[in-house]
């Protein structure tokens, strides 16, 4: 067993890059990546995220127990690093996407499979070496399931909804799910590729659409990491403004997504009722910063725009009709039988996994992991508000659901308490321009979970690298633990109490 | 439950008057719209979404049209899970290369006759996304585009306007 402290120890060995912040980032040697990695297995660590570019696998890492967070990189002159998936499996897809996009080839594992490269870009390696595809890939193979009676069911990449697009291939026995594989990668837009070369405004635009969803969460880590990295300082108001934007959209997702889980069993009354409250955050949104999903608001350096001058009372009447409707919903939920017996102990996911994964957002908070970037590692304005970070342990859809509710009611008092101390000021500066190259990393609780962004400038300022994290990354994969042994007819509704992002994580 | 569907008896409804069809959107669709298909549609228009590509911003919007504010039902617009039960496709995103085959075979399951309604900045031209390794860049260039409702996204008054566009299309077509 490592001890509390022992990152920091073991990063002590390896080579700092200088111009890295607010945390260090430390190229290794694969002696020192090596012993990361039992770390990692061993779980006295959690992953935050592993991408590569051209020549260099970088690793990020965060101690529970000292809340240390590092970046580790790995140079590979010969395009091959020592696999983390080998022995810690939620860096498989990640190392996949590696393979893909860079060509940065992870070594010892048994699965070669492309995940985001279905074999139809025009190019190969499009992070890396670019280089003409080799032609038609071999036929996808799903992992196999074996026994009796079994058959199997796929399922998209176009979906019976209005929802994002991807594979899903059940294999199940009857009605139970035996099996159910993932195949991801259908938005894959290149926003990575993108961002190559993209000047600070056109990259946090790009950022902002990463998943829409998000954009709040997205466009304020993407700002956060440029601050850190050019070591611009926001002005308060700016950071109680992000704040506020961020609750908004918290809000009116959560709002939305409990409304959406009851009607995928069947129960079209909550969704008609919670759509209403969602609605009047867009509108309320809207009328205070002229988007309603609250797009390109938030920029590096600031906000784009100060709140008009009803702006307070706009809000102000929003959360008062919001706290007036939401808890006859809450009472409805919670006493309707029919609609209980469809969630509570349907799609239970072992905390074990979620521990194991790092899995953030709702999903890691119903299934006991408390962790929310909010507080750890904390970002202004939260330090100076109150809030309950509500956590579970069922992990069940039920439990999901409840956790959305506890989580409004904290946004509502987050928003009042922003309200009421809102510190006058300027809401935008300039940035600094250090004139050489710098890299920053920002962690940014999302409604979804923990969004991790990590850029490099060029001495110009223009993007060198950036790497968006969704929260998804660590989530789809415990769906297919979650639906296991559960019926073919409660996928939509487990799936909807993940509700996971498919464009932020096809990227 | 019965006092919260009370009160809703008693409560005016929250639904918004119907807009004026969007200008813009009537002047593209009198050049394209075949007459033929107007008169076979009748007044009641299904659905499907596809998602091709888009940050899934377009698509919460779709969604709003389906509240109690916008309530796109009543105007005979009714959102459905197939593309054979179809007949009008509203795509969203720049078109992913990963997403084109399925496109493409979403437009040939559904049946004649069809409208194509590209959503949204990207769904024009590709948007942000436009120029990547990883997008067609817009609807019109892997299937044929009756209407654009741009926007980033569209805002559900938008894509409301865009809509009876094609109602009124159809309506003056009959009455000549």
């Amino acid at each position: 067993m490592m001890s509390a402290g022992s990152l920091q120890i073991m990063l002590n060995e390896g080579q700092p890059v200088a111009e890295h912040r607010p945390w260090r980032r430390v190229v290794v040697t694969a002696e020192i990546w090596n012993a990361l990695l039992e770390g990692l297995a061993g779980g006295a660590w959690t992953m935050l995220g592993l991408w590569g570019e051209t020549g260099m696998a970088h690793l990020a890492l965060r101690e529970d127990s000292s809340e240390t967070m590092i970046v580790a990189s790995l140079p590979c002159p010969d395009g091959r690093f020592p696999s983390v998936g080998r022995i810690h499996p939620p860096a498989q897809r990640l190392e996949r996407t590696m393979a893909d996009l860079v060509g940065l080839q992870p070594a010892g594992v048994p699965d070669h499979r492309p995940w985001l490269d279905h074999g139809r870009w025009p190019v190969r390696h499009p992070l890396g070496a670019a280089s003409p595809p080799m032609g038609l890939l071999p036929p996808y193979r799903f992992l196999p399931a074996e026994g009796e009676s079994l058959h199997q069911i796929p399922v998209g990449p176009v979906h019976a909804g209005i929802i994002e697009p991807g594979h899903f291939r059940f294999t199940a026995n009857g009605e139970t799910v035996v099996r159910l594989e993932q195949r991801l990668g259908y938005v894959h837009k290149g926003i990575e590729s993108l961002l190559n070369g993209a000047t600070i405004d056109q990259a946090a635009r790009l950022v902002g659409r990463v998943s829409g969803d998000s954009t709040v969460a997205y466009a304020l880590a993407f700002a956060r990491a440029v601050e850190a990295a050019t070591e611009t300082i926001v002005p308060d108001r700016a950071h109680w403004l992000r704040a506020l934007m961020a609750e908004l959209e918290r809000l009116a997702n959560h709002c939305g997504d409990i409304g959406a889980i009851c009607n995928d069993a069947a129960f079209a009354l909550m969704l008609a009722h919670c759509a209403v409250l969602r609605e009047l955050v867009l509108r309320a949104s809207a009328a205070c910063f002229r988007h309603r999903l609250l797009m390109d608001c938030v920029i590096p350096g600031g906000v784009i725009a100060d709140l008009p001058a009803d702006g307070v009372k706009t809000i102000q009447g929003l959360i008062a009709e919001i706290r007036h409707q939401f808890p006859p919903l809450v009472e409805l939920y919670d006493n309707t039988a029919s609609l209980q017996d469809r969630t509570v102990n349907t799609g239970f996911v072992r905390p074990a996994l979620i521990k194991q994964f790092g899995c953030g957002g709702t999903i890691g908070r119903a299934g006991g992991r408390a962790f929310d970037a909010r507080r750890q590692p904390g970002y202004p304005p939260y330090d100076q508000l109150e809030f309950a970070t509500p956590v579970l342990t069922e992990s069940d859809v039920n439990a999901r659901v409840w956790l959305r509710i506890h989580e409004v009611e904290q946004s509502l008092s987050l928003i009042d308490q922003i309200l009421q101390r809102l510190p006058a000021g300027p809401v935008r500066v300039e940035l600094s321009s250090p004139g050489q190259i710098t890299e920053g990393l920002a962690l940014v609780e999302g409604f979804r979970g923990d969004i991790l962004v990590w850029l490099r400038l060029n001495a110009d300022s223009t993007v060198s690298r950036c790497h968006p994290r969704d929260p998804s990354w660590f989530q789809w994969p415990l769906l297919e633990a979650a639906i296991e042994n559960n019926i073919v007819a409660d996928f939509p509704i487990c799936n909807k109490s993940f509700n996971g992002s498919y464009s932020g994580h096809d990227l | 439950m019965r006092k919260l569907l009370f009160q809703n008896l008693l409560r005016s409804p929250l639904t918004i008057p119907a807009p004026a069809p969007s200008e813009a959107a009537l002047a593209e669709l009198a050049a394209k719209v075949d007459q033929a298909a107007r008169k076979r549609l009748g007044r009641s228009l299904s659905i499907r979404e596809v998602d091709a590509g888009s940050c899934n911003g377009c698509e919460l919007e779709i969604h709003a049209l389906n509240n109690v504010f916008y309530d796109l039902e009543r105007f005979g617009f009714h959102f459905v899970a197939s593309p054979r039960h179809a007949d009008v496709l509203l795509v969203t995103g720049p078109v992913t290369v990963n997403m084109k085959e399925a496109l493409e075979r979403t437009y040939t399951a559904t049946p004649d006759p069809k409208w194509v309604v590209a959503v949204g900045d990207c769904g024009r031209d590709g948007g942000v996304f436009a120029g990547s390794y990883a997008c067609v860049g817009g609807v019109s260039a892997v299937i044929p585009v009756d209407l654009h409702l741009p926007g980033c996204p569209p805002t559900p008054m938008q894509l409301l306007q865009g809509l009876l566009a094609l109602l009124q299309a159809q309506d003056s077509s009959q009455g000549s």
